[in-house]
């Protein structure tokens, strides 16, 4: 079975609101989905259905073969979860923490798969070796953040989720999880669905990306053909005669070379950017988020009147 | 073994770090110094008060119920103020992330808390029996505290995991736990005979457990004569092993379906809205 999640429909309200409006999702084994969208879109509610943690409303939702409201423990220990921590286990130390969760997976281990995985060498990967043996406690904001991925994996999960994973993270160590991130889906094969809202993030990881916004999914796409997708697909930027010109295009290259015929040697400074991601998921966001601007409109209208 | 049987082994190597790291922790051995030196200090302050109709003094009257009281306390508000922290803290939701991994929580949270008995125990037996004459009068009593200590158990943790299962957040155990607490140490014949209070305080003392741990400790430490100070002039053993059970079984029925559903609730969105509340004090 290729097919790790499937989402059909799914649905959530919480009391009169509509959180989720028909989502439709599907990942395959290995890749790496990135589920991106504005604050309040979902995202965490969604992953938070697909883990197991909460119940939906309505929908149709099977993960690794089971429904994950009614899943097994055999289920469970098949997923991983990286969870945001706080300030759980405080007298603990990252070793004994590690040994401890993973060892509720040893009963999972076969000669294929063994599990959990070696802690040294799991301490190691996330780079707390030095700090193996300090409680908890004492460790640094991302420090912790990274011993949250090492229990997320310890159990070597064939899908691991992971829900704004580096929300607080300094750029040196969002450059290393990202870099960890993808050995574990290159050399364990392992099928990762993360949220963020995070662009950077999600070109980085991402093999296809999922847009939610209001409740339902807008965009399910990998990053160049999300990118492709703009209108203007291209932004040109030149000087002529001492001023400054921009302007987006279709085809940036026909564009440049009539430019270039026109004007010649007076265009200095010339540049061309593709669209980027971001510009793909703002267009997206902006085009949702218009039917909301219509009824701004139509209130300032009625006011008005 | 059996991966559920596996997940029970788990749990009580979980309990036993939990316990070793306490007793090494500077907070608790403060908590356990500070109960102690509190006890320890009000009975040797009043330490040549007769205790009238005996031959008895004060101490020794009101050591085994204070004890109780104690225990009561302990195995009340450690599980209360354990489930409500670490239901907020993430701990929890570490343990639903993992195959069977609540039937390890809770199980070595059991042997935790039980365990946590031990230097309480201790810090007031041991500078007691050095202070006070006349504690375990026949060695019996040692066989009675065994089992009032058992039942105990058993008849008050359920109500601590089930405040800390059902609180909002850990601020209000003093509201659910603490207060109520306190309040039935005062009425449950402690500090003295139940019978002196109005008659309904009485009645009420009797329907919580507190009140029979503290009978049955002094039943195991105090000379046998010593029962005419009790209600009916008799240490009611029937009675305590009657009530207790009923705790217990009641506990032991309600415990695991309020357990699940805090398990079913515990989210990561629950948790972060515990982290935010903390930042903010003022609400």
């Amino acid at each position: 079975m290729d097919e790790v999640v499937r989402v059909r429909d799914l649905r959530m309200r919480y009391g009169e609101t509509d959180v989720l409006t028909g989502v439709d999702l599907d990942v395959r084994a290995g890749e790496v989905v990135c589920l991106l969208g504005p604050n309040g879109a979902g995202k965490t509610t969604t992953i938070e259905i697909l883990e197991g943690f909460r119940t939906r409303s309505a929908g149709e939702v099977t993960v690794l073969g089971q429904d994950p409201a009614r899943a097994t423990e055999d289920w469970r220990a098949r997923t991983g979860v990286v969870l945001q921590s706080w300030r759980d286990h405080p007298r603990w130390t990252p070793r004994r923490l590690l040994t401890h969760l993973g060892g509720y997976f040893e009963p999972w281990s076969t000669p294929e798969r063994r599990r959990p995985h070696d802690v040294d060498l799991l301490l190691e990967t996330v780079g707390l070796t030095d700090l193996a043996d300090r409680k908890v406690a004492t460790l640094s904001g991302g420090q912790r953040r990274r011993l949250d991925v090492a229990i997320g994996i310890v159990g070597r999960p064939e899908l691991l989720f992971l829900d704004e994973p580096t929300a607080g993270y300094d750029p040196q160590a969002r450059h290393e999880f990202h870099d960890l991130v993808r050995r574990l889906s290159a050399a364990e094969g392992t099928t990762i669905l993360l949220t963020t809202h995070d662009l950077d993030e999600a070109e980085k990881l991402a093999d296809r990306v999922v847009v939610l916004a209001g409740g339902r999914i807008v965009a399910d796409d990998t990053v160049d053909g999300l990118a492709a997708r703009v209108e203007g697909e291209a932004q040109v930027r030149w000087r002529l005669g001492g001023e400054r010109h921009a302007s987006s295009v279709v085809d940036g290259t026909a564009f440049v070379r009539l430019l270039l015929a026109e004007h010649g040697d007076a265009v200095t400074d010339l540049e061309v950017h593709r669209a980027s991601l971001e510009d793909a998921y703002l267009s997206l966001v902006r085009r949702h988020e218009e039917g909301q601007g219509d009824a701004a409109a139509r209130l300032f209208t009625e006011v008005a009147r | 073994m059996s991966p559920t049987t596996h997940a029970v082994r788990m749990g009580l190597r979980r309990g036993w770090t939990e316990f070793v790291q306490s007793l090494r922790s500077t907070q608790d051995q403060g908590y356990f110094l500070f109960t102690g030196s509190l006890v320890l200090g009000y009975l040797y302050l009043r330490r040549d008060t007769p205790v009238e109709g005996t031959d008895l003094l004060l101490p020794t009257v009101t050591l085994p119920g204070l004890l109780g009281a104690l225990i009561a306390f302990g195995v009340v508000l450690g599980p209360a103020y354990t489930l409500a922290m670490e239901k907020e803290d993430g701990t929890l939701l570490r343990h639903r992330a993992v195959p069977y991994g609540l039937r390890g929580y809770v199980t070595g949270q059991l042997l935790f808390q039980s365990l946590g008995l031990l230097p309480q125990l201790l810090v007031i037996l041991v500078p007691g029996f050095l202070l006070f004459d006349g504690l375990m009068a026949e060695p019996a009593g040692w066989l009675t505290l065994g089992w009032v200590l058992a039942l105990g158990m058993l008849a008050t943790m359920p109500i601590g995991m089930v405040i800390g299962a059902l609180v909002p957040s850990t601020q209000k155990v003093g509201t659910w736990g603490l207060l109520p607490v306190m309040g039935l140490m005062g009425i449950s014949g402690i500090f003295q005979p139940v019978q002196q209070l109005w008659g309904w305080v009485e009645v009420l003392a009797q329907c919580f457990p507190m009140y029979w741990i503290a009978l049955g400790m002094r039943s195991a430490f105090l000379p046998d004569d010593a029962r005419l100070l009790e209600v009916g002039e008799s240490w009611r053993t029937l009675e305590t092993v009657g009530v207790l059970g009923l705790w217990a079984v009641v506990g032991a029925l309600v415990t695991p379906l309020v357990l699940r559903r805090m398990a079913r609730r515990s989210t990561g969105s629950q948790v972060e809205a515990a982290r935010d509340a903390s930042l903010q004090w003022v609400r």
